[in-house]
């Protein structure tokens, strides 16, 4: 006989029922993330064919030429970047963001329309924008010379800090968006405490709101770092030959010179570097918040 | 205090949600004024423990306030607010979140702890029961400005207005004219009702527009009208009767439009309870009614 009772009993013991919501998701991320995935780590080991093709036989030698400083170059050199653009974009993220919170509920969502407006253009343009402000006699340089601020147009396109400046452009709103959502959720009076309790402006902002933002700007500087990394459309356009990131070696190596095998090569250690990064920024922020916690 | 920023003043707040930092643990959350203060470590320590065992949370110093229970947020808060010895606490509606029996303890807790520690409290409440039970003076306040300030038995018994008597407690009220008797007593005339005998504490003259204020506990109700004892009696007609344990609460119709409140003490168990309908008599001495002039 079976009563009400035991119906629920057996649904909890079942272990598979509460993951059946998972399943789409597994499904999705099987079939484009870790299928992809494996393809890539398979032709990482395999031989480029004599014509550019793939072949199967088993070799390693694509990961002893990353060793090679050229390309370990383009690596630091990338990780660099992205690293100083994500703290570029926290610098300016932070006050932005900040703003944005504190604005009355109209204008905060004035303000994020603004943010996501210049998606609505195709990056490459905004680009391409960006190489006519740049270069020697383009806006920037026309309006210092009028102003008398410089002599000389100054030779800021094909650079790091060309680059630098269109990787922060683009990915600026990646980190204005969740550090925006991590302070418009900041109980005010949490604040209001701290200044009760003798907390001048900087003890505010570093002991309570800094701490409780904290997810926001882990979030935010994820968003940031990881595509900066990769990033190839920027490097390209604005950095030229002389400031080449991962992105743009992964993609020479796939569509100039028809090496699958060494491109997904680099790929792969790519993504190592990244996740082995990552999984390392997130644990020493965990210790941090326990440290933090009780000091 | 006008030209010292609030965050020099010797006050301390605690706030109506506690405010407490839900990143730090209960120790830290108390540490915090010492911190920026740079009061000495070893200091700190002592201090905050002195505080945390004031209310009795001393076990719970490494807990962080999610895990705590809202009335042991409510004593951190407190607590937060203490261990920097303020010449004043300001707590701001600090019972509301909690719950009725909750909220009952930390009153009388609240006010042990006062008188532990000496420092003034200031405490904005809207509730009526926490002013009386909590305060040795209450100002009650209308539209920011302060109607009456007194003891809770001042405030209760000799409100100053009508917006007084009516916000702290219940109370009953009819408008008339009082005639001058002797030199302490009055007769109160109110439309449609018998003559009533006052003793207003200041002298009034003839004629008087007030109003009488009584109090629905300081009513008896006798279902015969010739009893005596009592300085007043008028007659009336149970429109309600509510039981809520402790006492009966009788609402009585006296005219077409006043109804008065009657709360009866459930003293014993043969004691007479009348129904709605009935024909009763409400009686009470002359120093029970305040008379407030319009």
């Amino acid at each position: 006989m079976t009563s009400p009772i035991s119906l629920i009993r057996k649904d909890r013991s079942d272990p598979w029922r509460s993951h059946w919501p998972l399943i789409p998701a597994v499904v999705w991320l099987t079939a484009f993330f870790f299928v992809p995935l494996l393809l890539i780590l398979a032709i990482s080991f395999a031989s480029r064919g004599l014509y550019g093709g793939v072949e199967w036989r088993f070799s390693a030698e694509n990961y002893a030429m990353i060793v090679d400083p050229l390309y370990l170059w383009i690596y630091l050199r990338s990780f660099l970047l992205a690293a100083a653009t994500t703290m570029v974009c926290l610098l300016f993220g932070f006050p932005l963001a900040y703003y944005m919170a504190r604005l009355a509920p109209r204008w905060q969502g004035v303000w994020i329309l603004l943010i996501i407006i210049p998606f609505w253009t195709n990056f490459l343009v905004r680009t391409y924008a960006w190489m006519f402000i740049l270069r020697g006699e383009g806006l920037l340089n026309s309006v210092l010379l009028a102003m008398g601020a410089i002599d000389a147009p100054l030779d800021i396109l094909y650079t790091n800090t060309a680059v630098l400046i269109g990787l922060v452009y683009g990915y600026l709103p990646f980190m204005v968006l969740p550090l925006y959502a991590a302070i418009a959720r900041l109980d005010r009076s949490l604040v209001e405490a701290a200044w009760d309790l003798y907390a001048g402006r900087w003890s505010v902002f570093r002991r309570v709101i800094v701490p409780l933002t904290k997810p926001g700007v882990i979030a935010g500087c994820l968003l940031v770092f990881i595509p900066a990394m990769g990033a190839f459309i920027t490097p390209d356009l604005l950095g030229g030959a002389r400031t080449m990131m991962v992105g743009n070696l992964v993609q020479h190596e796939y569509l100039v010179i028809r090496d699958w095998p060494f491109g997904s090569a680099i790929s792969f250690v790519l993504i190592a570097t990244v996740l082995i990064g990552v999984t390392a920024y997130l644990s020493s922020g965990h210790r941090f918040d326990e440290w933090e916690r009780s000091r | 205090m006008h030209n010292v920023p609030p965050s020099h003043r010797p006050v301390n707040l605690v706030f109506q949600h506690y405010a407490l930092f839900p990143h730090l643990t209960v120790f830290r959350n108390v540490a915090f004024g010492l911190e920026m203060r740079r009061v000495p470590e070893s200091q700190i320590r002592d201090r905050v423990t002195a505080a945390l065992a004031m209310v009795k949370l001393i076990d719970k110093e490494d807990r962080v306030p999610s895990q705590l229970s809202g009335g042991e947020q409510q004593r951190v808060a407190l607590a937060r607010a203490l261990v920097n010895r303020p010449a004043v606490v300001l707590l701001d509606e600090p019972l509301g979140a909690l719950d009725q029996q909750l909220r009952r303890d930390m009153q009388v807790e609240l006010k042990m702890i006062q008188e532990q520690v000496g420092i003034t409290f200031i405490c904005v409440t809207h509730h009526q029961e926490e002013a009386l039970t909590m305060s040795d003076r209450v100002a009650v306040m209308d539209q920011g400005r302060i109607l009456q300030i007194g003891t809770p038995q001042e405030i209760y018994e000799s409100p100053s207005s009508v917006f007084v008597a009516d916000f702290i407690g219940n109370s009953n009220r009819v408008a008339g004219a009082v005639e001058r008797i002797d030199d302490t007593t009055y007769r109160f005339q109110a439309p449609d009702l018998p003559p009533m005998t006052v003793r207003p504490p200041l002298s009034l003259a003839d004629g008087t527009r007030a109003m009488l204020v009584l109090r629905p506990e300081r009513l008896s109700l006798s279902g015969d009208a010739r009893e005596a004892g009592f300085d007043n009696a008028v007659p009336g007609r149970i429109d309600k009767a509510v039981y809520n344990g402790s006492e009966m609460q009788y609402w009585i119709r006296l005219t077409g439009a006043v109804v008065w409140k009657v709360y009866v003490p459930n003293a014993t168990a043969e004691q007479k309870r009348f129904a709605p309908g009935e024909s009763v008599c409400v009686r009470w001495n002359a120093a029970d009614g305040v008379v407030l002039a319009e």
